[in-house]
């Protein structure tokens, strides 16, 4: 039997505003418990919400890069619900009337291929509070801090197929808001945060099947590995002949499994109603066209031009322009090094980007600049460093012992271009070995690598190797 | 002194007859000998008062007295007060003290008017004869048997008995009017959206609205000048150039075109009630309106959607009420739900407990359209019957009450009938028009209170139409027996 996979993502993305959604509180992460919640987060009686204009204007921006229609009329409604941490007893959403309409957005399947999934809507609400429930001897602690903060959920149609297309909609979604500069798209810190609703249905078929809703997949690996758990849980149910229960499953990634939180019965009535508070949101054409005035340069726009501009191919224009970050780093290390933009891309997708991984670094956090590196990819290109003693001159570097001629000055790095001085050696090398000489002489060209490695270990390895190469093969003739 | 009017006040305060000290003093004098029988405040706040007074005194020695600077009045306590205790009448807030002001109050603190303290009313201003009140029941002045009115009872009690020169109401369904008719005396309920309602403790929302209630119009006016105003912190809140709202109170009335629902003077109103209903429509003549009759043919409805749309805002506003964070919290609880359950089952009094229920109900899935929804069209209906109204006269006119003030406990077991006494007042904050009680007479002794209501933002004129009446009357300067 073969089974299809149906995915559909709910991503809750926190904007990137200053103050929260209807208070003028901080939004700042990591703050002492309770000290970034004023009256209005608290739920004070009498006090009232008001829109913050920032959390609308980035929800446009958002809009407007996914293609989508923005609402001139939207509402904002009460979804009502008792929790601790939800100080109002009902968090303020939006519900009938989203800001965002439809949109879309293309992904990359692994074989190249591209594929448009469907974004249904994308709303403003307000997060809640945090519960903690450790280290209260049998009570609960709240903090209120992130309660108002403002969200925009996101919500895709059921496009993707399997786990692997989920993530990738995922990361291009998560650089999209981070291109946008609404969102920093933490996810340890909870900034960017993705639900899912699986379901399997037979091969051919157009009815979806009854779906579960997992929550708490925090991580791009996550999402994979839950979504796989989840499928292979309703596979295994369906063939033996049982039925997929619509409910909310809860992933465990201690032990990579997802378990049941409540099923459809237990669900909340959140008894939704317009908030009396609020008026509805309206959204004129002149404000539309004064956030798409602001839209920066898009992935797919950029990638395009990496390619047309760089002669990058598809896959490394791809990789440099997954973050605004990367695409900035490595434009200016293209400027850095004089236009080489080849060779750049191959520094920042190698040597920079397996240091980074290493060391658990972003490229904002980098300890070479783009300048630096375009200053070292100068001196590459100049022949006054081999690529290979380049490696350890950019590793000196990393470790903080300086710009690229700095390195090269103080370790004596430059390289050996002085044809006089290579054959001298190379004579050395020569009359050291008459053995192996003879050997070559007589028709074992395999030595030739020998004499390479020998010149290059009386250089230090600074010898020009195409100047080795030549003279070696006049002088060994 | 305290048979004076706000205006009177002023102007002797003006003219260095009096002090603020000393009316302050007065005042609280009063409450103290003579608020026991009512139970009208549920706070008194003498020494804050004194020092307000004492701080009004000096400015006006400055030369930077506004028009009611110095002139003392008491804060409805649904009106959040820095540091002084709001109850809203419940048990759930008995031990609430707000961190900041409403902007109401922060409005009169800026005028310079001492407050003499906060006015009992029903538990969440859900309720018409005050008797929802966790601090107990408020006395009618005129008959301490008889109930003043609600949800703003204690204000309109301590108006009527001259223990304050004037008081803030809040008006959801009435309860600004019906207990203003009742204590027979003046009350405004504004247009939606006048008067913020920041820090005024929310039952619906979409309908409450803050107002002055004073013995006349004219005191009435120089209130609203106080209270209204834009204010960014309430969304519903709207912008307006700055309104003086005695603007009109000289204006005649010749001309004037005054509108009689037939809908209000059918079954159910009482005799009394409509004598001196009557009277008041034979003064109008006199004073030269023209008086027509007009149809607001879906104002029988008023009372069914009102009980849909405001328990339904009232369900979820009173959601924060959960014992985690303040206000009442049972004892004892062991669990996350035995803490709900008890603080909010322990916290609220039956009549509150009974509309969260009734608006749970209506917003619940399956049954939001044929309530809540139906109940939002049913609005619209109302307000298209004022807008046409309102396109052949100026004012509407008619009584506020279909009856004068009840006796204590007898319609306490009967919630149907209760909640009729608001009939004709519900109509106005469903379409959120502006309205006026006036004191128009007596029967049985107890005072008759006439309604006016006006379009959007037409206050000056209601405000006037109800000035010029009072200019010919003096319903509004009788002072109950025993409050002399």
């Amino acid at each position: 039997m073969e089974w299809e996979t149906v995915i559909g993502l709910e991503v809750h993305a926190q904007l990137a505003t200053k103050s929260k959604i209807f208070s003028g509180a901080s939004t700042a992460y990591g703050a002492a418990p309770n000290t970034q919640a004023c009256a209005i987060d608290l739920g004070l009686p009498g006090v009232l919400p008001v829109l913050n204009r920032e959390a609308v204007r980035m929800a446009v921006k958002f809009g407007l890069a996914i293609g989508a229609e923005i609402s001139p009329r939207s509402v904002f409604a009460r979804k009502n619900y008792f929790y601790p941490d939800l100080p109002k007893g009902y968090q303020i959403s939006q519900y009938e009337l989203p800001v965002v309409g439809l949109g879309k957005l293309e992904i990359e399947l692994e074989d190249g291929e591209t594929k448009t999934i469907g974004i249904t809507r994308a709303h403003l609400e307000e997060d809640a509070g945090k519960s903690l429930h450790e280290d209260f001897h049998g009570m609960s602690g709240i903090d209120l801090n992130r309660a108002g903060t403002p969200l925009l959920e996101i919500v895709s149609e059921p496009d993707m197929r399997s786990a692997k297309e989920a993530v990738a909609y995922l990361k291009k979604l998560h650089a999209l808001v981070r291109y946008l500069e609404i969102c920093d798209g933490n996810m340890q810190e909870g900034s960017f945060r993705c639900d899912a609703n699986v379901s399997v249905r037979r091969k051919g078929t157009e009815k979806f099947g009854t779906r579960a809703e997992i929550k708490n997949i925090n991580s791009f690996r996550f999402v994979e590995r839950a979504i796989n758990y989840e499928v292979e849980r309703q596979i295994d149910i369906l063939e033996g002949g049982g039925a997929v229960v619509q409910e909310t499953r809860l992933y465990d990634p201690d032990k990579g499994e997802t378990r049941s939180m409540r099923s459809k019965e237990e669900a909340n009535d959140y008894r939704y109603f317009p908030d009396p508070d609020l008026l509805p949101l309206e959204i004129d054409a002149g404000f539309i066209e004064g956030v798409r005035g602001t839209l920066p340069e898009l992935p797919d726009e950029k990638k395009h031009r990496f390619m047309t501009h760089y002669g990058l191919s598809a896959y490394d224009a791809g990789v440099l322009t997954a973050s605004r970050e990367m695409g900035d780093y490595y434009e200016a290390v293209v400027k850095a090094c004089g236009g080489h933009a080849k060779l750049a891309a191959n520094w920042v997708m190698g040597e920079l980007s397996a240091a980074l991984n290493k060391d658990n670094k972003e490229i904002t956090e980098s300890p070479v600049s783009a300048a630096a590196l375009g200053q070292m990819l100068e001196r590459i290109e100049d022949n006054t460093i081999s690529g290979k003693i380049a490696k350890d001159v950019f590793e000196a570097m990393w470790n903080g012992e300086g710009s690229a001629d700095q390195v090269i000055e103080k370790k004596g790095l430059k390289q050996i271009t002085d044809t006089g001085a290579i054959e001298a050696i190379i004579d050395k090398v020569m009359a050291d070995n008459p053995g192996q000489l003879e050997q070559y002489r007589s028709g074992k060209d395999k030595l030739f690598g020998f004499f390479v490695g020998q010149v290059m270990k009386a250089t230090g390895g600074k010898a020009n190797p195409g100047q080795v190469n030549d003279l070696l093969k006049k002088k060994l003739q | 002194m305290h048979e004076k009017t706000i205006a009177e006040l002023s102007a002797a305060l003006a003219k260095g007859e009096c002090s603020s000290v000393e009316l302050t003093q007065h005042f609280l004098k009063r409450i103290e000998t003579l608020d026991g029988g009512l139970n009208s405040f549920v706070t008194v706040t003498a020494e804050q008062a004194l020092a307000q007074a004492k701080a009004a005194d000096d400015r006006r020695a400055r030369g930077e007295a506004g028009p009611l600077t110095g002139v003392p009045m008491a804060q409805k306590d649904i009106f959040c007060t820095d540091g002084v205790r709001t109850t809203c009448g419940s048990k759930m807030l008995d031990n609430f003290i707000a961190p900041y002001d409403a902007t109401v109050v922060e409005r009169f603190k800026a005028e310079g008017c001492p407050m003499l303290g906060k006015t009992n009313m029903d538990e969440f201003a859900m309720g018409s004869s005050n008797e929802t009140s966790f601090h107990g029941p408020v006395k009618n002045p005129w008959d301490t048997a008889r109930v003043p009115g609600g949800s703003s009872g204690g204000s309109a009690a301590a108006v009527a008995a001259r223990l304050t020169p004037s008081a803030t109401g809040t008006d959801t369904g009435g309860s600004i009017r019906q207990p203003a008719a009742l204590c027979g005396i003046t009350g405004l309920k504004p247009t939606y959206g006048r008067v913020s309602r920041w820090g005024m403790i929310a039952f619906a929302s979409s309908l409450d609205q803050g107002g002055p209630m004073a013995a006349t119009a004219e005191d009435c006016a120089l209130l609203a000048n106080v209270m209204s105003g834009f204010d960014p912190r309430d969304s519903t809140s709207i912008e307006r150039p700055e309104e003086d709202f005695t603007a009109r109170l000289n204006e005649p009335l010749k001309d004037l075109r005054i509108g009689l629902p037939r809908e209000f003077f059918g079954e159910g109103l009482d005799a009394g009630v409509a004598k001196a209903i009557e009277e008041a429509i034979e003064q109008y003549r006199k004073l030269g309106a023209e008086v027509k009759e007009v149809g607001l043919p879906n104002s029988g409805l008023s009372v069914p959607a009102y009980y849909v749309v405001a328990p339904a805002e009232c369900s979820s506003n009173l959601a924060r009420f959960d014992g985690v964070r303040y206000g009442y919290r049972c004892e004892n609880p062991k669990d996350l739900m035995d803490l709900y359950t008890r603080s909010r089952g322990e916290g609220f009094g039956a009549e509150v407990k009974r509309r969260i229920m009734v608006g749970t109900y209506a917003l619940s899935a399956g049954y939001f359209d044929a309530y809540y929804l139906k109940a939002q069209k049913i609005r619209r209906l109302i307000a298209d019957d004022f807008a046409r109204a309102f396109e052949e006269v100026d004012v509407i006119l008619g009584p506020t009450s279909p009856s004068t003030a009840f006796k204590l406990g007898e319609k306490t077991d009967d919630p149907v009938t209760m909640y009729l006494s608001d009939i004709y007042t519900i109509a106005v904050n469903l379409a959120g028009l502006p309205g006026m009680s006036i004191p128009a007479g007596f029967s049985d002794g107890l005072p008759v209170g006439l309604q006016l209501i006006g379009n959007y933002f037409d206050e000056a004129r209601l405000l006037g139409v109800a000035h010029q009446y009072q200019s010919v009357t003096d319903w509004h300067r009788r002072i109950p027996e025993g409050f002399a």
